[in-house]
Order: structure tokens, then sequence, then C-alpha cells
């Protein structure tokens, strides 16, 4: 790959009428890194809103080899805006005036820019609701979202960013704009390039638009907490759940470690002595949800709940809820690094995966907390280190490896929603099989053939292993 | 000057920045990220610089500069942070460091010097401000030199600046200015006021009126005549040895009073006062002596409040009324809930709350005339949302807010219909206190 040289910095100036390019050494150590591990300095950065400057900038880039960094708002956990081989970053999150409700055709169109959280808010005022909701939604921009396939809570019942996505709008690696699907759900017109753009971590394309499916927002919500003394008994409630004929919105499971470490954050009278808790969210019609309530909270009884708490009013609900989300800024008070993993594994085996999570804290010795949206499967084993202690990074590292084994052995995945990006790529040989992954890298040779949009991501190096120390 | 890194983590508080995470909840919040768009100029992007300058990845520190200087000091990052990154800390010892190393010009220099060691700390120079400036005013000069358009041609933008001053008060009625009020009715608390410079110089009569209110509510109010400049200009600059000396000068002129509480009216001077126990937390002498100061200070809103509010407020219902708080009242101090309750005691006042109230208003101390034209893309934000109300009274905590607004309403030509208040006066207009 070649170097961004003084000349191409003219050219990228000469290109770039409407915006901005960047090459002080601030600036480009503030678009260095991510919400992940590590920092990679770019050679120039570049804001502009115009697609057109941002397609000759592509052009140029293929032409002169240049590696160009796709980035939104950088809340990435796996990397995938990282610059890592340096060359430009294309800060998108300045591409953000449209966002358009079609009440009648129940689509958005959006750029690519545009805040997650305000989609949800320009749908909601329409009586209609975007549903993939990644915590990060108030800072994480849609095009984010979409490279990366992003998920939330309420993936349970309403699927993830993909299960959205019905057209996009794309600056392919060689410079070009192209439209895939459009604003109809039903389209068998071709291969479908929307669904293979949409988590393909910016290594495909440029995502400039998008147009994206809504549906009624549902009238009323509940919530139940559930309390258990053991862990396992937590996932059996959540099978029997599930296998009853509700389908609640959000199911979100806290271990002992994640209460204690709330109840040391902000006292909110958690049971500290229980081995899980379970909160649920229903949605529907308040009628409906009165007699499903019941019946959620009937099961989790029959499993050995302890407790079963149903909040009255809002500001009860908003309580409940409060503990799950001070889980992650609870934890890393205890030690500063957090290394956040989102291996998934079929809903049935959320038992077995919980005790191999046990299984492998102990061996390495390390601080691991277990929490997440337990009701898809997408648990987020946390493990709570200092980056500075380089034995005890060692162990994290094998403790990680083990986890990805675990949940692959268990017929899941290496990610549920936060993508491979640089860390997880030495492992998707594990998951895909070597011809798996070759058909993967086929894809990417064609689309981009001088592999210059986001390289380093998704695909292993020759002999790279994961290292966090 | 060569130095060991270990040295330079230890000045610029490496280990602090370890505990963001870098998941950019900060950025939304962030008035400066706001009006640029670009991450150097947010919290995470100056946190990572100075992480950078600890990880021996950036030797240069004049790359620090401009990012560090941008920065409003709102806090408003602390506030939206989840893992508790102390931003405000981390700040103060960059600036600090950068400061040390920095060779000002020689007229910068000694302006600084002036400015931080002779004049805010000095009741005698801060008067002398002061009674300039009724004199000015009085004279007829004001007028003159408003007519002259000279005012247009003054250096950083002070002309405009001089348009949003008020009224000003005379030697004579400065002088008069009690050093004790009693109580009306029942005695609830005995408090001590903490006076400030800029807002004894150049808002007496907010100072005077706050005494009055105070009494009103039932607090015995002693002006205790040693005091001096809180510190929070000279901390926020770099000067943090000047602040300590303050801070130390300002804890033994109270402890000579035994009071409940100590109560200042601005939001920027009370965040320093609430945290004196942090500046003087390594010194074995004062350590104590600070917490236990830190430990009474109050915003006036707060005692009110305690007192059990004020009798008999009564607004005009012809006007609609919003509220810009102060940041460092919100984030600092953690007061959101006092000022507002107080202005909902009020009988029949029309209250709108405004957009994105908590976003800065681009005054922050002396930014607005260091960093004008970044204060004035972050006050026509302010504005924006400030316009959307459709108030005619504007309520602020702090006398640098009261000055930005103020001028945010001359230069949005609204001053015929818009009018912006220090809450005291506000409440004081309300009790039928002038």
């Amino acid at each position: 790959m070649k170097v961004v040289t003084p000349s191409h910095i003219e050219e990228i100036k000469s290109i770039v009428k409407t915006g901005k390019v960047l090459t002080d050494e601030s600036d480009r150590f503030s678009y260095s890194f991510d919400g992940s591990f590590g920092t990679f300095l770019p050679d120039v950065v570049i804001q502009t809103k115009s697609v057109e400057e941002l397609a000759s900038l592509v052009k140029l880039a293929n032409r002169e080899k240049i590696p160009v960094y796709p980035r939104g708002q950088a809340t990435s956990l796996s990397g995938g805006p990282l610059p890592v081989k340096g060359g430009m970053v294309l800060d998108l999150s300045v591409l953000d005036d449209v966002l358009e409700i079609h009440e009648e055709d129940l689509i958005a169109v959006v750029s690519p820019g545009v805040l997650t959280a305000d989609i949800h808010k320009a749908a909601e005022k329409k009586g209609l609701m975007y549903p993939p909701d990644p915590s990060s939604s108030h800072v994480s921009t849609i095009g984010g979202n979409l490279a990366e396939n992003s998920g939330g809570p309420r993936g349970l019942k309403y699927g993830v960013t993909k299960d959205y996505v019905i057209g996009l709008e794309v600056i392919t690696p060689e410079g070009e704009i192209i439209h895939t699907g459009g604003r109809t759900v039903k389209n068998v017109t071709g291969y479908d390039l929307t669904k293979l753009i949409v988590g393909s971590e910016g290594t495909l394309g440029i995502i400039t638009k998008a147009i994206l499916r809504l549906l009624p927002k549902p009238p009323a919500s509940e919530t139940i907490m559930a309390v258990f003394d053991s862990l396992v008994d937590a996932g059996s409630a959540i099978s029997k759940i599930l296998s009853s004929g509700i389908l609640p919105a959000k199911m979100e499971l806290m271990d002992q470690a994640s209460i204690v470490a709330v109840e040391n954050y902000e006292p909110l009278g958690l049971p500290v002595d229980a081995e899980a808790i379970i909160l649920i969210e229903l949605d529907g019609h308040p009628l409906a949800l009165k007699d499903e309530i019941k019946q959620a909270a009937e099961l989790c009884y029959l499993v050995g709940a302890r407790a079963v708490r149903i909040p009255k009013n809002e500001a009860e609900k908003a309580e409940i809820w409060k503990a799950r989300k001070l889980v992650s800024p609870a934890i890393v008070r205890i030690k500063p690094t957090k290394i956040s993993e989102d291996a998934t594994v079929p809903r049935s085996k959320i038992p077995q995966m919980c005790a191999r999570l046990q299984e492998i804290r102990d061996k390495y010795n390390i601080h691991l907390v277990v929490f997440g949206h337990a009701g898809d499967g997408n648990l987020h084993p946390n493990i709570i280190c200092d980056k500075n202690d380089i034995e005890e990074m060692r162990r994290v590292e094998q403790a990680v490896a083990e986890i990805f084994t675990a949940a692959v052995e268990l017929g899941g995945t290496l990610s549920g929603e936060h993508g491979i990006g640089t860390m997880k790529a030495p492992f998707m040989e594990m998951e895909l099989g070597p011809v798996g992954l070759d058909m993967m890298k086929r894809i990417k040779k064609v689309w981009d053939p001088n592999n210059i949009m986001n390289p380093g991501k998704i695909f292993p190096e020759k002999g790279q292993k994961l290292e966090l120390s | 000057m060569k130095e060991s890194l270990e040295e330079l983590r230890e000045e610029f508080q490496y280990n602090k920045t370890n505990s963001c995470v870098q998941c950019g909840y900060c950025l939304p919040v962030c008035p400066t990220y706001v009006t640029t768009r670009i991450e150097t100029h947010s919290p995470r992007g100056r946190i990572n610089l100075v992480k950078m300058v600890g990880e021996g990845k950036i030797t240069d520190l004049s790359v620090l500069e401009e990012p560090l200087d941008l920065c409003l000091g709102c806090r408003a990052c602390e506030t939206a942070c989840p893992t508790g990154v102390e931003y405000g800390s981390i700040l103060e010892s960059a600036r600090a460091a950068l400061v040390k190393r920095k060779k000002f010009k020689a007229p910068v220099r000694l302006l600084r010097k002036t400015m931080f060691q002779n004049v805010f700390p000095s009741k005698t120079a801060m008067n002398v401000i002061g009674n300039t400036f009724w004199l000015y005013e009085k004279s007829g000069l004001q007028k003159a030199m408003r007519k002259t358009g000279i005012m247009k041609k003054l250096p950083y933008h002070l002309g405009e600046f001089e348009a949003t001053m008020s009224q000003a008060v005379s030697p004579a009625e400065r002088k008069q200015a009690p050093s004790k009020a009693k109580a009306k009715g029942e005695k609830k608390y005995t408090v001590a006021f903490f006076t400030g410079c800029i807002m004894d110089a150049m808002f007496h009569r907010i100072n005077r009126l706050s005494v009055q209110l105070l009494a009103e509510a039932g607090c015995d109010v002693i002006v205790i005549p040693n005091q001096t400049c809180c510190g929070a200009l000279h901390a926020h600059s770099g000067e943090i040895e000047e602040a300590k000396r303050l801070a130390k000068q300002n804890i033994a002129a109270f402890e000579q009073e035994n009071v409940d509480f100590i109560v200042n009216n601005a939001g920027g001077c009370g965040a320093m006062l609430h945290e004196y126990d942090h500046l003087l937390a390594d010194d074995p002498e004062w350590a104590d002596r600070a917490a236990a100061f830190t430990a009474k200070s109050r915003d006036i809103s707060q005692v009110l409040v305690a007192c059990g509010g004020l009798p008999n407020l009564r607004s005009n219902p012809e006007e609609r009324v919003t509220y810009q708080p102060s940041c460092h009242m919100t984030n600092v101090q953690k007061v959101t809930e006092e000022p507002l309750n107080l202005l909902k005691s009020i009988s029949g006042i029309n209250f709108v709350e405004m957009e994105q109230a908590n976003m800065c208003c681009g005054s922050a101390g002396i930014y607005n005339i260091i960093n004008y034209d970044a204060s004035m893309d972050i006050l026509d934000e302010k504005m924006k949302h400030t316009k959307a109300t459709g108030a005619s009274v504007v309520i602020t905590t702090n006398p640098g807010c009261l000055i930005q607004m103020k001028l945010g309403i001359e230069r949005e030509k609204l001053s015929d219909s818009v009018r912006a208040l220090h809450l005291v006066e506000y409440l004081a207009e309300a009790a039928g206190i002038s």
C-alpha cells in the first residue's frame, strides 16, 4: 500500500470543495481510535457532505492504492473504523442531511451520519418504530449500525439492523455509485446486494443513503424482574417462557458479579446474594399484556425463581431498567480495561454457555462478568482487567480464545452484534472452515480488487493472533 | 527540556485518562464538538491526546494547545460519562503543564500576571473597575463612545461586551454595602455571603439583592471582609498555584465566623468553592480545612429552598420566562432542581423549558473574549433554542452566562423585547424588593 504523499493531499484538496481536509497531528490522532483497542494514525481525515466528492476520493484511492476507512462516530467495539494501514479516514458523521419518514410506505430514508436515536424519535412522532436499538444509539450513526449490522436488546423479538434495510446507495471500492434494493419490502430482482453490504463492516463499499423499514409502534409495554438463586435456573426460565407462546421484546440477564458491581456503584437494593436476575419487557396491546405478564411471572416461579417483581408505574419500571444500564459503567470501576465480547449461542444452549463461562473464569483466574441479551442467546461476557498488567493480559487472551471456542462448539457464533473487525479475525476459520472463509475472500476480491476498502478487517493476515498485551 | 515519561504521566494525570473507554457518550453533549463536528474538539478526543502524551506517542506538546484552549470547561461531558472520567481534573493538569512550558510573549506575560495576581484578587482594584465603569456611564462618555462607533474598533470585540453591561453602581452606594443583615421573622440559618470579584465589581446590585433575599427567607447574613476572588479563572487558565493561594485566603477568612452555610450566587465561583477540597487534597495542613469549607458551600438557590422558599412571589403574567442553567452549577455543583423550584413557586409564572438547556452558552469565564469566534458559534446555537421558547425573560445563575445571554440578545437584535436577568434579580422583582 502506498502512503499518502503531499501531491495526493493536493489532489484531495482539489476534489473536496465543500468540506474539510484535516492533516494536523492533533486531528490525525483524534481519528486514530474507536471504542475498541489500539491507536492507528491515518494520513488524512476528510469530511464532506457531497456523495460525488466522496466517490471521486474513492476513485483516487483506488487508482493510487491508498487505504480508505469509512467512519461514523467511532463507537465500534470491534475496531471497524480503525485506520490500521494508514491512508484516508472518511468521516461520514457529517453526512446527516436526510431523515425522512414516509408513513404511507412505512419506510424511512436516511443519510449515514444520522444518529440512530434521531431515527427512533422521528419514527415515534408518526406513531411508528425503527426497532434496532443498540445501547449506544444516542451516539452511534446509522451508517455505522448498517456497516456492523448492529443489534440491541429488542433483537429477541424484532431482529437486528439487516432485518430493516430494504435499499441502499453505495459507493463501490472502484468509486462508482450504485443503488441496491428499493422502497418495497418484496424485491427478488437478482442477488440481494443490500444484505451483502449490511454487516460487511465497510469492506465492500461506503453507504451514502439507506431505506429502512418501519413498524407500527406497540401501544404499551410491561416489565418483569425475576430473581434466581441459580444461574442455570435463570437460563431454564428463559427457554421456558420462549417456548410458551410468549415472545417478549427484551430478555436481559445479569449474573451475580454484575449485580454486585452495580450495587457497589449505586445502591439500588438489588439482591446481591442471588446468582442471577432476568429482566423481561413485553410489548403489545395492553389487554394482551395483562394476561402475558401473569403467565410469564408464573413460569418464572415454576422453574424456581425466588422472587418476581412487576413494577406498578413508569418510575418503578425505569428503576428496574436502570440496574441493567448501570452494569457497563459499574464494572469498569473494578479495573480500567474492559474486553467486551458478544459470542452468541442458540437460546437452548444458554445454561451450558453460562457453565462454560464459569469454568473459563476459574481456569484463567480472570474477572469475568456475564450479562446481556439472554433471550436471543447473545450474552456479553466481559473481562475486566488492566491493560498495563502484561501477565494478566496473557491470561485474558487465552480466556477470550476459549470463550470463542465454547460458543462455536455449542453451535453459536463469534459475534452476535459487535462485528469481527481486527480482534476476532484470527478465529474466523474456526467458525467458517477454510472453504467458507475462502468464499468470503473471493467476494471481497471481486468487489475490491485493489483491497483499498477498510483493509485489515474481518480477514486474518498470515499468522495473525489475538494480541492484547 | 527532556523529561522522563514517568514525569509527564504524573504531570498530565495519565492514569486518570485510562478510565475513558472511548464510548463517545460525551460527543453529543459537548458544545465544541456540536459546533465544529471535529473529534479533536471533543472530550474523548482531548482525553486521547493527553493519553498519547502519556504513552510517548505525542512528543511535541504544542499539538495539544489549540484543542485544550478551545475547551469551554463546561464539564457537561462529566455528567454524560458512564465511567466517571475526571475530565475537569485532567484538563486542569494538562493546561497547567502546557502553561509551565509555554513562552508567552512579554506583553501577554505581563497582562496575565497583572490580571491573575493583582486585579481579580484585589478588592481595591476590582472596586476601581466598578467605579470607573460607573463614571464612564454617568459622565456621558458611554453615550459619546457608543455614538462614535469607536466601540466596534476595540480589540477582542470588547465593544460588543460593553453594550451588555448592566447599570453601574456609584462609589457611594458601593461603600454603603451592608456587612450584615438580620433575618426577617424567625431565624432559620446563619450564613456567610461570598461576594466574588467580578460579581461584586460589575454586578454589585445583584449581590445586594442576594443578601436581602437571604434575610427575607430567614437567614442572618454576614459579609466577611477578608474574602477574595475564588480562583476559578486562575485554575481554568493553568495558574494552579495562584488558585491555591486564593483558596487558602478564603478558607482562613471564612473560618473566622461560625456559620451554617457559605453562600454564593455565581455558578462558576460556586463550582470552584465546591472543589476546594480537591484542590488542596494533597496539602496536609489545608486538606481538612478545605473539606470543611466545601461542606458548607452552597448556591443561593439551595439555601432559599432550604429555608422553605420566599413568601408572596408574584410574576407579570404577560411575561414568558425561560432558564439557562449555569454549566458549573449543573455539572460540578450538581444543583439543578432548586432554581427551577424557586421559579415555579412564583405565582402566575409562565415558564417554558428551553431545548438543550444544559448545553453551554459559550461564556465560560473569559473564553468568549479569548476564543471569540468559537464562543459566538456556540452562542448562536443557544440563541436558536432561546428564541424557540418565545420567552421575554431569560434567567441565568452566573455573571458570565448573564453577560453572554445579554450579548446573544443584542446580536439577535431582540433587546427591545427580551431581557436577561440573574435569578436573584427576578426573584427580587417577584418579591417586590428593589
